[in-house]
């Protein structure tokens, strides 16, 4: 049950990361892998704030920490569409020029490559207060189960956050600038033609999708008690698999708030797989294998599949 | 209106593919007047509606509305003046929008994007009254994905978006080229009657000579990146289709005779 709780929170922290995988890959259709370098650029910022714990004589929070981090993110992801959009500089190739240079932009936040928050105040410590008040002690009983406070508090706080954001998406995604996002992923001659700049989405759009990423590791960072300057190595491919498997749940004819929703379910279940793969003695080196290995499966099979059916149908019908 | 002055472009200049696109084009559109472009591929009748809308930049020449001089605008912002229906029906709306969200779109034509919600209740009325016109049962399928319509449909219906804001200029280029015959005449019966409404300065691009005879009151024949034909008033509505017929063979001979002259100068400077 412990295991369970966990590994929820950390699904939940990660959600954000979906969300923001979906913004640029399905709804832009803007393969970005800005990712591996903004979601450790969130934690790192986050971290080091919290660290510090005042910038200039001011006391800094952990929730503008966070605050922070995410408008660091939008930042690159800003980066990211000036690049390709302006800059006309490949798809692709813009996103693994932001990462790369983001290495070293995190390393230079940190001042070192790692930052540990051991007994620092944040996000999650006022709800782990409130949950140990509430339960009489450091442990929770769930179904009987023993879990321990903190994951307990992670996994709500995790939750809230995970809807709140969830909530704000769909409705920004609803909005005149939203739409135009989605048209921009969907038909972006259209969207010229009808007077928008489709390299103005496309900008605002990589801005919003890595600050959500950024945020993400921001809460991942403070979940985990520290930031690694190697934490975001194959992360795009984690939000993606997040984003595919939940796509497979709800259908990819579903409408915007159940594939957000899907995204949600898509993280959850890729994390409790992963949580009973590493239980049944699985390396955890080999993870990151595992996670590729499932994407490719995700995005193969379901046409492999449709082919060998009307194959089936052809061998009938002969 | 909408003035044309010698405006030249050539794609892929100083390599094999050298395109000659167009070769100075001069023309002088009135307001409100539909003309008819017609010529063979590779005339330069839709790279002169792409000129127009800004999808690449000129060689030479520039291009007015209404006395601005808009040949430095980019695509997006002349979009704000000019409606715009391309060959393909599927190019002209996002198919994973609904058909309302689609509409919305395109009565924010020329507006900034803001945070405001993009549907608002209050024009549904309306969107089921425009679809309705269309007479395909569309105003039931609002909330539809457009991406489920027939080409037909979707065609109509970028009709509506491209003269939603009532823009000064309208471009169809061979907008019913890729409809089945049905609903190329339904589409057309509905440009017919937009046209009608909005008195916008429309250049209709088309292969159809049938169209061509019968619509409009101007009929421009390019060849070869220049305006070859170019008749107005009583001349044009007395054309026939054998008329047309007739331009484009002559064309050919003209071709023929270039090749000719081409062949015997060659011959001469050998």
């Amino acid at each position: 049950m412990s295991v369970l709780v966990a590994s929820i929170a950390i699904a939940l922290a990660l959600a954000i990361l979906a969300y923001g995988v979906f913004l640029s890959f399905r709804i832009l259709n803007f393969p970005d892998i800005t990712a591996d370098g903004s979601f450790p650029l969130g934690a790192a910022v986050a971290a080091t704030l919290i660290d510090h714990g005042s910038v200039a004589g001011v006391t800094v929070g952990p929730w503008t920490a966070t605050a922070v981090a995410t408008c660091a993110g939008a930042a690159a992801g800003l980066c990211t569409g000036i690049v390709h959009a302006y800059l006309r500089v490949n798809v692709l190739l813009s996103g693994i020029l932001t990462m790369t240079a983001l290495y070293s932009v995190n390393l230079m936040v940190m001042g070192r490559s790692n930052i540990g928050l051991y007994g620092k105040s944040t996000i999650f410590t006022p709800w782990e207060r409130a949950v140990e008040s509430w339960a009489g002690g450091g442990i929770v009983p769930i179904m009987g189960r023993p879990v321990p406070a903190g994951d307990v508090a992670a996994a709500l706080l995790g939750a809230a956050l995970a809807t709140a954001i969830g909530v704000a998406l769909w409705l920004f995604l609803r909005t005149q600038v939203g739409a135009a996002m989605r048209a921009t992923g969907d038909n972006p001659r259209m969207l010229r033609a009808l007077g928008t700049s489709t390299s103005f989405t496309l900008m605002v759009g990589m801005g919003c999708s890595n600050a959500l990423i950024a945020l993400s590791g921001a809460v991942f960072g403070q979940l985990q008690g520290f930031a690694d300057a190697q934490m975001g190595i194959g992360i795009i491919v984690l939000g993606l698999a997040s984003v595919i498997i939940g796509q497979t749940l709800v259908g990819a004819g579903a409408g915007i708030g159940l594939l957000i929703a899907g995204a949600v379910m898509g993280t959850v279940l890729f994390r409790l797989l992963v949580a009973i793969a590493l239980r049944m003695g699985l390396d955890p080196n080999n993870l990151k294998l595992i996670t590729a290995a499932v994407v490719l499966a995700a995005l193969v099979l379901p046409g492999l599949a449709s082919r060998a059916g009307s194959r089936l149908r052809w061998g009938a019908a002969r | 209106m909408l003035q044309l002055r010698d405006i030249r472009k050539t794609f892929n200049a100083g390599t094999d593919n050298e395109v000659r696109g167009l070769d100075g084009v001069t023309l002088d559109f009135e307001p409100g007047t539909w003309t008819v472009v017609i010529g063979s591929n590779g005339s330069g009748k839709s790279t002169m509606q792409s000129a127009i809308s800004g999808t690449f930049g000129l060689d030479g020449g520039s291009i007015t509305v209404g006395g601005t001089d808009i040949t430095a605008w980019p695509e997006h912002r002349r979009a704000h003046i000019i409606g715009r229906v391309f060959q393909d029906p599927y190019a002209g709306s996002a198919p994973s929008l609904t058909v309302a969200e689609n509409l919305a779109l395109a009565e924010g034509r020329g507006t900034r994007r803001t945070l405001a919600p993009l549907l608002r209740r209050s024009r549904r009325a309306a969107w089921r009254e425009m679809l309705a016109e269309i007479g395909l049962g569309l105003e039931r399928r609002l909330d539809d994905p457009i991406g489920l319509l027939s080409g037909g449909q979707r065609q109509s219906i970028t009709l509506l978006m491209a003269t939603a804001t009532a823009p000064k200029v309208l471009l169809l280029d061979e907008h019913t080229a890729a409809l089945d015959p049905r609903s190329a005449d339904q589409v057309i019966q509905l440009t017919s009657r937009i046209v009608a409404r909005h008195r916008a300065t429309t250049i209709m691009v088309t292969h159809s000579m049938a169209q061509a005879a019968a619509l409009g009151d101007r009929l421009v024949a390019m060849h070869r990146g220049r305006v070859y034909l170019d008749v107005r008033g009583a001349d044009k509505r007395r054309l026939r289709v054998e008329d047309l017929h007739d331009v484009f063979a002559q064309m050919r001979q003209d071709d023929r005779l270039d090749h000719a002259a081409l062949a015997l100068l060659a011959a001469e400077y050998a």
